[in-house]
């Protein structure tokens, strides 16, 4: 029997077996933040350790930069100090830092792919659980906390325990208007908010095949939602195609050998699985969450559901749900007043899902309504830089819509851009748990960024292909 | 090594009830702006807290009868969301210090961070979770005792079996959850595991 690329990347990296009885796995890649990593080289230095391989860390600043003005010094304190940390410890070991004045800043999990730096058959971690995102390459990525960033800084090591792999098949095609956010959010709705637990997902099926490299990366980046610590999708020409060229990509004759090694990682024909999933690609709808959990979902036509659809022990935190996010079960999800939208994060941040919000509302006069405050946040300065070059800031300007600098903003509001009081966000990020946006009674309603620019332009939560025409025939 | 050792916990208990208790409601994200640890403990549960407060029912983490708590109940799925270890680094700050947790079931990198903190998460199943909080809110000051050697958790006449995934049990045990030490013990191999992999070298 064949082995997964989960089972030949987990035993490639195998170090040894430690006496508990877990796994050292060498970690080929290690990103750091400025979040996560400062109080592990204070633990690092507490113990008198260096970085073992400063030539496999990156670092860059994400989750506090301000997506306004980003003149030093950051105007909140506390941002400037986290900042500053960051600046300290990469000098001190030598660590290469995608820094806000380079011109390659960005979300970590957009500048890795961007970067070329995250390949197939590796093992990358990162203290960020949404680490998964890298699994698109055929990597096995996930998010770590910080004494975890203190073991892979000091031994480039973590003790891990060895997962089972399920392995979900979409199968046919996605119908028009229908992306790679709702095929996560579908597979979260189908599987759990906890169904990942113990497991890796491996992505195939013919939707994956045919997708891009960046909705690739949308699904595998909220396998976390889903419970599973890590997600992937095999390589393949999509891949090698968006590898090729990258600042850190192999060249030459080094790119052949690689393409080989990469070849020779895929998971075999006639591999084990602990277990198997298909959902139907053309089953698949426009999907937005009402709830305070990504698995609280409902297709965007159907009315919400009623708390007695639920199991006894699920009512609690149904009941909770309604109450926080002042809800009615029963009624359309479709008309809902929005307040703020929001097209950004390491979900939905890069050039095709600008691309695809470009390519419906430019020319058309749309406008964003009167009362709803829209951003757009590029995941990276490459991708602002790329949105600018096409002139995509000013057709979102012009629809009414404020073009940000790049960072993480109000996927989880850790710099100013935050919800106020209840507002209700139509967002493309990944999280919809309660305060996340920043305000603790804020609201979120995760959707892709085409349904936030729907939402953004009607003013309430609205079905994309009907504000913008989307055909209905196969595409 | 002998203070690394968890074999039991001793110590009355804190009920947090609720399934899917992420991240962001243990530690809001806005207090994740710091560099140092220290000051977590003061915001853990803060959003829930205050809105629990402005329903006239006070959140277990506000209620006097459990200030004392050293042991944290709670429900399924507990600590989903985020990779980051703010979350139980504010639990162990609160208060006295919670130094264990017992749930239905817990997410799989909160668990892993609390293990790395010396934080055992032991598992009960449904109807032991139930007994063990209603017997903490009927009896706030009862002294719960967490046997990782026996598997465990007992006050008075109730004695609830609870699980841990023997790896990590044996690293409580033993003392050896603070991973570097064991990790940097493997030097050698780490080397050649490194020069086996082709694109540790770029393929050259």
């Amino acid at each position: 029997m064949g082995q997964t690329l989960y089972d030949k990347v987990f035993e490639r990296h195998t170090v040894r077996r430690l006496p508990s009885g877990q796994y050292q796995v060498l970690m080929g890649l290690h990103l750091i933040h400025e979040v996560t990593s400062p109080q592990a080289f204070s633990m690092l230095r507490q113990r008198g350790l260096s970085v073992l391989h400063p030539e496999r860390t990156f670092a860059t600043v994400d989750h506090i930069v301000p997506t306004h003005r980003q003149t030093r010094p950051l105007a909140d304190a506390l941002a400037e100090e986290m900042l500053v940390e960051l600046e300290k410890n990469v000098a001190e070991h030598g660590i290469r830092f995608f820094a806000p004045t380079g011109g390659e800043q960005g979300i970590v999990h957009v500048i890795g792919p961007e970067q070329g730096l995250t390949q197939p058959g590796m093992t990358i971690c990162c203290g960020d659980s949404h680490t998964s995102t890298h699994g698109a390459f055929g990597a096995i990525a996930f998010g770590i906390g910080t004494s975890q960033v203190r073991d892979v800084l000091a031994t480039q090591c973590l003790a891990l325990d060895r997962l089972k792999v399920r392995r979900i098949e979409v199968t046919g095609r996605l119908r028009p208007g229908v992306y790679a956010k709702d095929v996560a959010l579908a597979i979260i709705a189908e599987l759990g908010v906890q169904g990942g637990v113990g497991y890796a997902y491996e992505y195939a099926g013919e939707v994956f095949d045919r997708f891009s490299m960046e909705e690739r990366m949308t699904v595998c980046n909220m396998s976390i939602e889903g419970g599973a610590r890590c997600g992937y999708v095999n390589p393949d020409q999509t891949t090698y195609a968006y590898l090729q060229g990258r600042p850190y990509a192999p060249k030459g004759s080094a790119w052949d050998r690689a393409v080989a090694w990469w070849d020779s990682m895929r998971s075999d024909a006639d591999a084990h699985y602990d277990d198997v999933v298909t959902l139907r690609g053309e089953d698949i709808e426009p999907v937005v969450t009402w709830g305070i959990t990504p698995a609280q979902s409902t297709p965007i036509g159907a009315p919400l559901p009623r708390p007695e659809q639920f199991e006894a022990e699920e009512r609690a935190l149904i009941d909770e749900a309604y109450q926080y996010m002042q809800l009615r079960p029963g009624a359309p999800i479709l008309g809902t007043k929005i307040d703020v939208a929001f097209i950004g994060s390491c979900t939905n941040g890069r050039v095709s899902d600008f691309e695809e919000v470009v390519r419906h509302i430019q020319g058309r006069g749309l406008k964003v309504a009167p009362h709803v405050k829209a951003l757009i946040v590029p995941g990276s300065q490459a991708v602002r830089n790329e949105l600018v070059r096409r002139g995509y800031d000013d057709v979102f300007r012009e629809a009414g819509f404020e073009f940000r600098e790049a960072g993480c903003s109000m996927c989880l509001a850790m710099n100013p851009d935050k919800l106020e009081g209840a507002q209700l966000c139509a967002s493309s990020s990944n999280r919809n748990f309660k305060g996340r946006q920043g305000s603790p009674t804020g609201r979120t309603l995760l959707m892709s960024p085409v349904m936030v620019a729907a939402a953004a332009i009607a003013g309430e939560v609205a079905d994309a292909r009907q504000v913008f025409h989307i055909p209905q025939e196969a595409r | 090594m002998d203070d690394s050792k968890r074999t039991v916990v001793i110590g009355p208990a804190v009920p947090v009830r609720g399934h899917d208790i992420d991240t962001d409601r243990i530690i809001p994200a806005r207090f994740l702006r710091c560099v140092v640890f220290d000051g977590l403990g003061a915001h853990a549960f803060e959003d829930d807290r205050a809105q629990t407060a402005a329903k006239g029912q006070p959140h277990p983490f506000d209620d006097p009868r459990f200030a004392r708590g050293r042991i944290l109940f709670a429900n399924r799925n507990f600590g989903c969301g985020s990779s980051r270890e703010h979350a139980p680094q504010a639990i162990m700050r609160w208060g006295k210090g919670i130094q264990a947790i017992v749930g239905e079931s817990f997410a799989e990198i909160f668990f892993g961070n609390c293990l790395a903190l010396g934080i055992p998460c032991a598992v009960a199943d449904e109807a032991g979770v139930r007994a063990l909080m209603a017997r903490a809110e009927a009896e706030p000051a009862a002294e719960f005792r967490l046997d990782l050697a026996a598997g465990t958790i007992s006050t008075g006449d109730l004695v609830v079996p609870v699980t841990i995934p023997e790896g990590p049990r044996s690293q409580l045990l033993a003392g050896t959850w603070d991973s570097t030490g064991e990790l940097l013990a493997g030097r050698d191999a780490i080397a050649q595991t490194a020069a086996s992999l082709p694109y540790f070298s770029t393929f050259a």
